[in-house]
């Protein structure tokens, strides 16, 4: 098994316990959490590929990583607020309690 | 596969695994900040040093704490007995545990990792500033744009309503 596919496996592995969290957790904090595990997911990928990629002076997949955490960190701000906004509202982050769009 | 690399990706592994089972949210997310901090570790095993550093001020940073400031405003201090997992758990764990067996099932079946050496290159910080302020300025610039524009964004969201006046 050669090093890469042990990098990827463990890319893999992340990207599914994120998916587990975020499709079976009750609470919105932690289904966001899940979402950034698995957008970290991507990131391992782009970076292994890189260094094990044929043109690794080109810097495609570091440049990649860099701007996908940019946008998950834009995405994370943006969901904590809107969590806040709707416990303002409904008093509640458990997603099955969030059941009716005008609190 | 060295043992570095097996240690860091059990550190990863278990700390996320740990973060995603836990029933008080705030260990949930000091678990979180290990796995994050394990993923950090193996960029720069891999030798993306200005990507791992970047990942330790973002995410073990700035994400864990905005993720506790969110928890700490909006949990109540009574500990409930409720469960933590939703209705439909199986189903979800259960599309989790396909999606890993076939992401799993293509990795070690395909024949492009095979026989891949890893580079000698590393991504020091002139290359990436350099590669950041000529080929890829624009992207740059859109970039501090969205993050600007998402910042003002959540706190407009998250701002306490004013109540209208008459």
């Amino acid at each position: 098994m050669s090093s890469l596919t042990s990098y990827l496996l463990v890319s893999a592995l992340l990207f599914s316990i994120g998916l587990a969290g975020a499709l079976t957790r009750r609470s919105a904090i932690l289904v966001l959490i899940g979402i950034e595990l698995m957008l970290n997911a991507a990131n391992l990928n782009f970076i292994a590929f890189w260094r094990y990629g044929p043109d690794p002076e080109a810097l495609t997949g570091v440049m990649f990583a860099i701007f996908s955490i940019g946008i998950a960190a834009a995405e994370a701000a943006v969901g904590l607020g809107i969590i806040l906004a709707v416990y303002r509202h409904s008093k509640t982050t458990e997603l099955d309690q969030m059941n009716s769009m005008k609190g | 596969m060295t043992a570095t690399f097996l240690i860091l990706a059990a550190i990863t592994v278990a700390g996320t695994l740990v973060a995603m089972t836990m029933r008080n949210l705030i260990h949930c997310v000091l678990a979180l900040t290990l796995g994050f901090a394990g993923l950090a570790a193996l960029y720069l095993q891999l030798g993306a040093q200005f990507v791992g550093l970047t990942q330790v001020l973002v995410y073990v940073g700035a994400v864990a704490i905005l993720a506790v400031f969110v928890i700490m405003m909006t949990q109540h201090p009574t500990q409930t007995n409720e469960s933590i997992v939703s209705a439909s758990w199986i189903a979800g764990g259960l599309v989790a545990a396909v999606v890993f067996a076939v992401l799993g099932w293509a990795i070690v079946s395909s024949s492009i990792a095979q026989g891949m050496l890893p580079s000698r290159a590393e991504a020091t910080v002139q290359p990436i500033g350099d590669a950041l302020m000529h080929k890829y300025v624009l992207p740059l610039e859109i970039m501090g744009l969205l993050l600007t524009a998402a910042l003002i964004g959540a706190v407009v969201v998250a701002m306490q309503e004013k109540r209208r006046a008459a």
